[in-house]
């Protein structure tokens, strides 16, 4: 790309790269997405492929929504946010080339080796072993860049995104490569070091801090940053701050055992991971409340700012799913949710609601500035309204359809005649879920239509770009 | 049973987090201002202010309330060794909630109380009791929630799961025996035979079977099997091929087949020999099984009486 746009002290090559790369990935991730959740609801869509089948096409799913997607939306983001809140230029750029080549060489091999069902069948860790080698030390490139960049930084103190940011990255880095410890069999087998029970331990400790490290405290951080810069207002509370960063972070570690109620785990460890999922509602909030209340001050501002609305809106889905996740996490709540697509529909309100709308709002705001305009300066305001319409109505669509097909699914499976015998047979509860189905994948198209619009937004903001800087380097011969 | 050492070092863990949780509410409120304020910590990083405002105080009571309910909820349901003080009833008594007690308590309680309803029916013969329209509605009810899932829930089977509607019986179809067949389960076992019978003799064999039923054959082969099938098959099938339902034979000429009755599938049961699994129903079914044995082979006995 021109070095024109080059910002004098920063890096924003790998921002840019990243921002660019995390609207990319977005679209295939959520047509990945669309593509199976209609194969829910007309599994003829299989066309009997193996490589097509939804079993090979769901991992590729999760993995390139959460971690192509996400990924790229924390790398770009966690890059351009250390380097101005401590003044100071990355500690490597040679680093973060690496790991701006590295992650994708990762997505790459993912999206070929997981339709092919090479698979170590951990959920959310289904790479084989010599691909989890590579994640590892491009994250390992990650952190010691990342904390490197606080190290030199010229900033008295260190700002509460960046500490979310460090939580996130280091935490990520133990839990990744203690779940994936394997012994290899060959280039693409390996078997877990785990067995059994403690194996599914391992797998959810990790897997929910896939959801609390990854999905939150690191879009916590991308949130602290955003919400104060789009609002134009000061944070509402450093005391806040601190105090639900150390809770969230010491909390969320303990809550992984709520996916394996009525299992074989101990029951006391299943008590233990529901009650620190309960106290984590608290901690959860305080970054719900000091996004919420930033804005005091700048509500109107909601009116004419769709990239404000975006930051808002995501807070909101954030603020519901970190309540729905405790309640569904207690014993006697879960034996009706589990299982059932309930949990799809909880995970998706974090998912498209919370993580997917705070990333566009900072891409919107993001990538004018990394094409040396201003910031949220895009080709369109219209269309970043457009998609924020979609956007809501889909992620509303789908959590809908999800929970009343879960709530649905968990009374008719226990549903009994007054003989003892149950009322419904497990594919009657199938044949009534069908309508749910068909709603999510039109909340799940609305919500890639929104993307598509993102990207022809993204894609005209570069070209006017470029158009600017030669008019400009014209003007200057 | 836990050790010492992984009681205290899970104790520790758990009680420790909650309680520091406590700890941090406690030590960063002090020294908080009472009221909201304009006023900021004076830091600003990249033109992002921090207000010095309180903890909202709402925020701070559902915080103590979580970790108030989280100690409760430990105390109730248990921790490590110590079992909490919630209990459940089983077998008649108190004991400490866990999740397979609580299971079992459920179940016993309603077990017992769905008992006189199944009572009922038991001391009625199958024969009559297939015109009491109830009766044959839980039966109904028990098979799909029970058999349906190898037996179809129309029971009219699939390939390896026997048809139960066409009054054709593998172990017999009198009530005595379908009741045997639920409450025991079936063991079905045709040998491979590719070691004895060879490539040739398997593929004389195939046209011997076939030509049972009446079945296209080639008369050649089937003349050649003729005397291999009374040497190797005619002690379970008998010397006619109509099977022996004391040790659950197939009656080869009446163009019923459990596994296929094309050449190809009738080729693999005589080269792999089959392996038939009737689950035991007894375990199964739970406290009242009799009962619902009952009423099982009622509704199965009245598929081919009606």
């Amino acid at each position: 790309m021109s070095t024109a746009i080059d910002h004098p002290e920063y890096n924003y090559k790998v921002v840019r790269q990243f921002a660019i790369m995390t609207v990319v990935w977005g679209i295939v991730g959520m047509t990945a997405g669309v593509f199976i959740a209609a194969q829910l609801a007309w599994p003829a869509l299989n066309f009997d492929t193996p490589w097509l089948s939804f079993g090979r096409l769901r991992p590729l799913h999760t993995n390139a929504v959460i971690f192509a997607f996400g990924g790229s939306a924390l790398f770009a983001t966690s890059y351009f946010i250390v380097q101005r809140t401590c003044r100071t230029r990355l500690f490597s750029d040679t680093l973060a080339s690496f790991t701006f080549w590295g992650w994708n060489t990762v997505i790459v091999l993912a999206a070929i080796t997981l339709p092919m069902g090479l698979t170590s069948t951990k959920e959310y860790a289904e790479l084989e072993w010599p691909i989890d080698i590579l994640v590892a030390i491009v994250w390992v490139a990650y952190v010691v860049n990342f904390l490197g960049t606080l190290a030199i930084r010229k900033e008295k103190h260190i700002y509460v995104a960046n500490w979310f940011f460090a939580a996130f990255m280091i935490m990520i880095a133990i839990l990744y490569i203690g779940n994936n410890l394997a012994v290899p069999v060959t280039l693409t087998k390996s078997y877990s070091l785990y067995a059994g029970t403690v194996d599914a331990m391992v797998q959810w400790w990790w897997g929910h801090n896939a959801v609390g490290f990854f999905l939150t405290a690191g879009f916590l951080g991308i949130m602290y940053y955003f919400v104060p810069k789009q609002a134009g207002r000061p944070v509402y509370s450093y005391r806040l701050s601190i105090v639900h960063f150390w809770a969230l972070i010491s909390i969320y570690v303990w809550a992984g055992a709520h996916h394996l109620h009525y299992s074989a785990l101990p029951d006391w460890a299943q008590t233990s991971g529901m009650v620190m999922s309960l106290i984590l509602l608290a901690p959860s909030w305080g970054g719900m409340i000091n996004g919420m209340m930033t804005l005091s001050g700048a509500w109107h501002k909601l009116r004419t700012d769709p990239i404000l609305r975006f930051l808002v809106v995501s807070l909101s889905f954030y603020g519901m799913s970190t309540f729905e996740g405790p309640m569904m996490a207690i014993k006697t709540v879960n034996a009706l949710s589990h299982n059932t697509d309930w949990t799809i529909g909880h995970v998706h309100s974090g998912a498209l609601g919370w993580v997917a709308m705070v990333s566009i709002g900072a891409m919107y705001h993001l990538i004018p500035i990394m094409f040396g305009r201003k910031a949220g300066d895009m080709y369109s305001i219209a269309l970043i309204n457009a998609h924020f319409w979609l956007a809501t109505i889909g992620t509303v669509f789908y959590i809908v359809a999800m929970w009343v097909n879960g709530i649905m699914q968990g009374l008719m499976w226990r549903a009994v005649n007054a003989d003892g015998t149950l009322t419904f047979s497990f594919v009657e509860s199938v044949s009534a879920s069908h309508p749910g189905y068909v709603g999510r994948v039109i909340g799940g198209a609305l919500f890639l239509t929104g993307m598509l619009i993102m990207a022809y937004n993204v894609y005209m903001t570069v070209r006017a770009a470029k158009k600017d800087i030669a008019a400009t380097a014209i003007a200057q011969a | 049973m836990l050790s010492t050492f992984w009681q205290v070092w899970i104790s520790v863990i758990i009680l420790g987090s909650i309680i520091s949780c406590g700890v941090l509410i406690t030590y960063t409120s002090r020294g908080m201002r009472k009221e909201e304020t304009d006023q900021t910590t004076g830091h600003s990083y990249d033109g992002i202010e921090e207000i010095d405002n309180p903890l909202p105080r709402w925020w701070v009571f559902m915080f103590w309330g979580t970790i108030i309910f989280g100690l409760g909820y430990l105390a109730s349901f248990g921790l490590g060794n110590y079992k909490g003080f919630l209990t459940v009833t089983v077998d008649g008594q108190e004991v400490a909630w866990s999740q397979e007690n609580q299971w079992k308590a459920e179940v016993q309680a309603f077990e017992k109380e769905i008992a006189p309803l199944y009572a009922q029916y038991s001391s009625t013969p199958i024969e009559e009791l297939i015109h009491n329209d109830d009766a044959l509605q839980t039966g109904q009810r028990l098979f799909k929630s029970n058999c349906s899932v190898c037996h179809g829930s129309g029971a009219k089977g699939a390939l390896g799961f026997p048809n139960l509607t066409d009054n054709d019986w593998l172990y017999g179809g009198a009530p005595a025996q379908i009741t045997q067949t639920i409450t025991n389960g079936r063991q079905g076992a045709m040998p491979a035979w590719i070691a004895i019978l060879g490539e040739e003799g398997v593929t004389e064999m195939v046209s011997y079977v076939r030509s049972l039923s009446g079945l296209k054959h080639d008369e050649t082969l089937v003349e050649a099997a003729a005397p291999k099938f009374m040497q190797n098959c005619a002690i379970c099938h008998g010397a006619d091929g109509k099977g022996n339902q004391m040790m659950g034979a197939p009656n080869l000429t009446d163009e019923i087949w459990l596994y296929g009755g094309s050449s190809k599938q009738i080729e693999m049961t005589l080269r792999h020999g089959r392996n038939g699994n009737m689950p035991a129903h007894k375990e199964i079914l739970g406290d009242n099984a009799d009962a619902k044995i009952h009423l099982l082979a009622t509704y199965v006995y009245s598929l081919s009486h009606q």
